[in-house]
Formats: C-alpha cells, structure tokens, sequence
C-alpha cells in the first residue's frame, strides 16, 4: 500500500497509525515536493510504489487534487505488467488505510481490500 | 507561413520569464481561492524547463515540447504539473519530427493539449479552471486557421479568447480543484489557472509579433 499525500509529515503519520493494525503488511508513505514544499509529485510517488510492489499488487491512498492526478501519472509510468498490479483507491486516506492494513492482513485480495477501504467513508464516527 | 524551431524556442523562454515576472500575481490570486501557491508551483516548473531546455534545442520540435512537459511534472508540485504537463506532452506528440510548425500543426497541438488537460482533470467549461480560458483559446485558433490567417492572427485570436474565458472565470463557482472547497466563497475572484493559462498562450504570440 502507499499512502499519498502532500504533506510527507500528514503521509507518515497516516502510515504509523495504520501500520498498527498490521506490522506486516508492506506500506509505504509519499508526500510532498522534491524541494520539501507542499504537494505532490509523480516521480516520487512512482518509486514508493516500486519499493512496496510484490505478486500482491499495491494499492494507493490519496488526498486531495493532484495526489490523485500524480498518482495516476505514476502509475502510466510504470511498466505495462506493473501498471496491472496497481490500483487507486477513492478511500478517505486515514480511515482507508486502517481498513486496508486490515484487510490486507487478514490475506483479502486487491480488489476486495480496496472496496472494503472505500466503504470507510460510510462508516459512522459517532456512536 | 510556418512557425521555425528556433521561434519555438523563444516562445518556451518568454513563457518561462512571464510565469516569472507574474510570480506574485499568479500566487495572491491562488491565496484568494486556493492554497497560495500557484505562482511558485508555476515559477519552479519553468525553471526547471530552462534548465533542461540547452540540451533539446537542437532536437526535433516534438522532443523539445515533450522536455517542457517532463519538466513541468517533475517539478510543479501541484495540480497545474500534471496538467500543463500533459498539456505540453500532446504538444510533443502532435509535433514529433517536425522541424517547423504550420497552422494546421498548430491548431492540433492547441486541440491536443486541451483535451488531454480534459482527459486529465475532468473539467469542462464552467467550473472554473484553466479549461475556461485553453478551450475558448483552441477554438479561435481553430476558426481563424479555418480563414487562412497567418499564425500570428491565429493567435491573436487564440489570446483574445483565453482572455475573455479567464475573465469569465470571475462570477463562477468553482467546481474543481481547491477552489472547489471553498464553495460559494469562490464566487467573485479570478481562476489562477485560467490567468496562467494566458500568459502561456500570449507568450506564444509575443514572439510572434516580433
Ligand atoms: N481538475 C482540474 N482540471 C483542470 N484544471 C484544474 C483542476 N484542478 C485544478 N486546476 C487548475 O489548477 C489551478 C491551481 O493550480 P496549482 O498549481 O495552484 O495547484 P493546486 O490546486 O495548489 O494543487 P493541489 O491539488 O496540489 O492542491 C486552478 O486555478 C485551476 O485552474
Ligand atoms: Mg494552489
């Protein structure tokens, strides 16, 4: 999995608390600019996903406007066997990553990991 | 009449010193409905395609487009890289090979680069972004080219639309990229995109005009 967001702090945090539900599972956190600014960039994102890609695929959390644009960018850069093996995911990028490590942990497949995560967002905060 | 490599040159260079001249401005109009920083996202960019722009001057015009596109993505950090990016990209696809442009070339490269920043962001008309102004900018080349202006007239037109669609940008609400978080709060102010969008195409013409 790898977390995309434009903040590499907001990115590792995200990856810190999700990483709790399941040591195991290989993430990876990506944010912000060559030069340390806020954003996103396609290079970046595109070698995190080299680091974690296994037989499993690799699924991608994002956050806002151009993580999703440099993500899908980074993905048309990947070789054409790779670029099968990656998927993104309209998750919330917290919620999404804690259901995911979850998921994934519990041996789910791409497909189903990254709808479970998707479901994160009607799951009810308030009890 | 055909547009030579060395004036597309040129147009890459005065491209590069007017994002940098309308730094500031590019940036307090993103602080208005965004995040600040489109001014700086634009001027790192095109920095960067002066850095690498020595080593494609000699190359055919598509490589040289497609450097300016590599560039604007590698170092942007925000959502105008990978849409000018792209935009540039098609630019360079439509113009592989060529040593010199022609009106035709140039209407397909505006076509082109418009839709793949479509394809890319998912906006159309009306939601407030730099499609207001390259779209409107497409068509009036289009048009023009249509009556055999010569390119310089193409773009004259091409700028006097990107012109018109920027300022139409003002009463919009936003419904796409940051300003879009702002809801009603985006009503009234102009879209930095669509402003970037035509200092790209007047510089276009600036060396046109000589
Ligand atoms: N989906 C989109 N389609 C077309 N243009 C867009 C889209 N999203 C943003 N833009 C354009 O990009 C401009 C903002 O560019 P800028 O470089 O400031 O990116 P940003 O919004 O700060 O990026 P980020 O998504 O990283 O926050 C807007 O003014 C708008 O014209
Ligand atoms: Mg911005």
């Amino acid at each position: 999995m790898v977390i995309v967001s434009h903040s590499l702090k907001a990115a590792e945090g995200i990856k810190e608390i999700a990483q709790q539900m399941g040591s195991d599972v290989p993430l990876a956190a990506v944010g912000g600019t060559a030069d340390g600014r806020i954003g996103t960039d396609p290079l970046m994102i595109k070698k995190a996903i080299e680091g974690v890609m296994g037989p499993d695929g690799v699924l991608l959390l994002v956050d806002l406007g151009s993580a999703v644009m440099n993500a899908q960018l980074a993905v048309e850069m990947l070789g054409d066997e790779d670029q099968e093996q990656v998927v993104l995911s309209n998750a919330p990028i917290l919620e999404g990553a804690v259901v995911a490590v979850v998921e994934s942990a519990m041996g789910h497949d791409l497909e189903r990991v990254k709808r479970a995560a998707e479901e994160a967002s009607h799951m009810e905060k308030l009890l | 009449m055909k547009v030579a490599k060395d004036q597309i040159v040129a147009m890459i260079k005065e491209m590069a010193a007017s994002v940098a001249e309308n730094k500031k401005y590019l940036t307090e109009l993103d602080s208005a409905i965004g995040d600040g920083d489109h001014g700086i996202n634009m001027d790192r960019g095109f920095r960067k395609v002066l850095e690498r722009l020595p080593a494609v001057e000699d190359k055919d015009v598509g490589s040289i487009f497609k450097n300016v596109g590599m560039s604007l993505i590698s170092a942007v950090g925000g959502a105008a890289g990978p849409l000018y990016g792209t935009y540039f990209m098609e630019f360079g696809k439509v113009a592989a090979g060529k040593e010199e442009l022609t009106n035709g070339d140039l209407e397909k490269m505006l076509a082109a680069g418009l839709n793949g920043i479509k394809r890319r962001g998912k906006a159309v008309v009306g939601e407030k972004t730099m499609v207001d102004a390259l779209e409107p900018a497409a068509e009036a080349f289009a048009a023009a080219a249509a009556k055999d202006k010569t390119p310089l007239a193409c773009f004259q037109a091409a700028v006097a639309a990107a012109k018109k669609g920027k300022e139409a940008t003002i009463p919009m609400l936003a419904k796409k990229g940051r300003a879009h978080y702002l809801g009603e709060r985006s009503i009234g102010h102009q879209d930095p995109g669509a402003t970037s969008s035509e200092l790209i195409l007047a510089s276009m013409l600036k060396v046109l005009e000589g």
